[in-house]
């Protein structure tokens, strides 16, 4: 590890890698279990709201519960009370893989001063829609680009990046199928 | 002096000091370090000396390693070309070849079929008789059996599948399209002969280690050799599980000398897809990740190009040398592929070159971890007078190849001495003899 004192991304790269060390040792402490539920509001808008989950052999909360509107934008014949659902994915992959660089920055040893993603998705109505079986629902492809600012050179800036990529939860779920199941009670 | 108990002597069909299971390059090293330290001792083959090389690879294979690389403890390659690539079956010959020139105890056709500890020593059970030790060395390699994953099951049964250990060349495969899924040397190799051989190949590749063949008119086996990398020890390393799991690298040995990456299979015409990660409904479907895994293969093969740059300026061979080069970034379509209908696509066979694993059925010793693996400490296993030899990353970064294992065993060998000598008996000549 290249940690110095003298760099700080806020990250408690110590806390993270002991975790680390102690769940490889008792594997089952390292399950999770994730949480949101949805009230629907009007139309294509709802409120969704986070507050408990359960990690490390326990439940826990968070400091205070988060709520998120999503709607649809007006062109859609909708209020546009909030983010669209498919915005809502790239909020989490851009939290993700940004929280990713600066985690491995910290463990690198790598002064971040600003760290900047933008991100597009590609898709193609046609899917949601119905007209064209052939199309899927979802994003065609995914861009992000980031513009990082660090006391690093361009290829350990890459390599950051890259590792974050390797470690991102939110990436795999994009870039991997995912059993989904949806019950009614 | 204390003998073996009597009640394990009227058990067993002889004794010895240690068996050594497997006569390979690895367990014949030990052989020899053994030997040198006045061990008594066996060494157990189920098949035939050097058994694999033989019996369980496909017939292109050649060594990753150049022939000057083969050196094992009391033993090199002494034939004239040096700088080429040993065949399986030369491999084979070779080791057979070290057999004799240490005049190894090896008992070939001997399977063994479980080892259980009674006390202090070990009961060795084969189809040949049970014998008495008081050290095991497992010496039957890391490649013994190969890794498939669960999604095989899915696989339509319009799709033969096959294994790198029953893959024996394109020949066997049945005319239409392949895939290879594994992006090691194995899944590089075979992709490239199977395409060759006129059959549309997609590999799909997870995470991988893409290396030039040469670099500034050098093998990259001698830069690694050179730079110290491949003797990098395994309590010097921050991960060693993960360096453990690190796939063999993009290389292939050939009479050409050509580097073997994604780039060079792409421009002969092989379409690269990223991990399988699911077959269902006729289709196979990969991951969209690799983009970032093969920027990823590129990041590490420059900072390894940088190292070697920056050594040879150190040793002054700069000048001498051919101007560094960095090898273009590994192409990946805009649009890679995600889905493939196997039918449409016309896959006809599937290759599975994703890895293989130790088989350590036979072992009845308390020394796995939670997944089945064997627990070590550089190959001292936990427990007493029980090593392994051969795999991964076990004590060095060479651990698993040829060269790497004369250090390993020299240095098993002696801590193995180490507990016999903290042992207040050793095991008596005359029963010894018995087992000759």
């Amino acid at each position: 590890m290249e940690t110095t004192a003298t760099v700080n991304n806020g990250v408690d790269v110590v806390a993270l890698l002991a975790a680390r060390q102690a769940l490889s040792e008792a594997p089952e402490a390292a399950k999770c279990l994730w949480r949101a539920s949805c009230d629907w509001v009007k139309g294509t808008h709802s409120n969704s709201r986070v507050e408990s989950f359960y990690a490390l052999g326990t439940e826990h909360h968070h400091k205070k519960a988060f709520t998120f509107a999503t709607d649809h934008p007006e062109l859609f014949s909708a209020e546009d009370r909030g983010a669209t659902p498919v915005e809502m994915v790239l909020v989490g992959l851009a939290g993700c893989l940004t929280a990713g660089i600066a985690s491995v920055a910290q463990n690198r040893g790598i002064q971040l001063h600003s760290v900047t993603a933008t991100l597009e998705a590609t898709m193609d109505l046609q899917g949601i829609l119905g007209v064209d079986s052939e199309v899927r629902n979802g994003f065609e492809e995914v861009r992000v680009t980031f513009v990082v600012d660090a006391d690093a050179g361009r290829d350990d800036i890459l390599a950051l990046v890259a590792q974050s990529q390797k470690r991102s939860a939110v990436f795999d779920i994009i870039t991997n199928p995912t059993s989904v199941q949806v019950a009614v009670k | 002096m204390t003998a073996y108990p009597a009640a394990i002597r009227a058990e067993v069909d002889g004794a010895v000091t240690a068996v050594v299971i497997g006569a390979g390059h690895a367990g014949l090293a030990m052989s020899h370090c053994l030997s040198a330290l006045a061990i008594d001792h066996l060494v157990l083959e189920r098949g035939r000396v050097a058994n694999a090389w033989h019996r369980e690879r496909w017939d292109s294979l050649r060594l990753l390693t150049p022939n000057w690389q083969s050196r094992l403890p009391g033993f090199a390659y002494r034939g004239t070309d040096p700088d080429g690539f040993m065949t399986a079956a030369e491999t084979g010959a070779f080791i057979a070849a070290y057999a004799r020139a240490i005049a190894a105890p090896v008992h070939t056709g001997v399977e063994v079929t479980s080892v259980q500890r009674r006390g202090d020593s070990y009961l060795v059970n084969t189809n040949q008789g049970r014998w008495a030790c008081r050290g095991v060395i497992i010496a039957t390699g890391a490649f013994a059996a190969p890794l498939v994953p669960a999604v095989s099951a899915a696989l339509p049964a319009t799709v033969n599948q096959y294994t790198a250990h029953g893959y024996r060349n394109p020949g066997h495969l049945p005319e239409g399209g392949v895939l290879v899924v594994g992006g090691s040397a194995t899944g590089v190799q075979l992709a490239d002969e199977i395409c060759a051989s006129g059959r549309p190949v997609v590999l799909a590749t997870g995470e991988h280690v893409r290396l030039p063949r040469s670099y500034r008119g050098l093998d990259i086996q001698w830069w690694l050799d050179a730079l110290g990398v491949l003797d990098q020890r395994h309590d010097e390393i921050d991960d060693l599980h993960r360096a453990q799991r690190v796939a063999s690298p993009q290389l292939v040995g050939s009479d050409t000398g050509h580097t073997l990456d994604l780039n060079a299979l792409q421009a002969k015409g092989v379409r690269i897809a990223g991990r399988l990660m699911g077959i269902g409904g006729g289709r196979a479907q990969f991951s969209g990740a690799l983009a970032n895994l093969c920027a990823l293969a590129d990041l590490k093969q420059n900072r390894l190009l940088d190292r070697i740059d920056a050594w040879a300026k150190t040793r002054g061979l700069d000048q001498d040398l051919p101007t560094p080069t960095r090898p273009p970034s590994t192409r990946v379509d805009s649009r890679p592929l995600l889905t493939l209908d196997l039918e449409a696509a016309g896959i006809r066979s599937l290759v599975w070159a994703t890895g293989f694993r130790p088989d350590h059925s036979w072992l009845q010793v308390p020394v796995f971890d939670a997944k089945g693996r064997l627990r070590h400490q550089g190959g001292v296993a936990a427990a007493p007078g029980l090593y392994v030899l051969g795999l991964p990353f076990m004590r060095r970064r060479k651990s698993s190849f040829i060269h790497g294992a004369g250090d390993d065993a020299r240095e098993l060998a002696a801590h193995f001495k180490g507990y016999l000598d903290s042992l207040s008996g050793a095991i008596p000549a005359a029963a010894v003899a018995a087992t000759a």
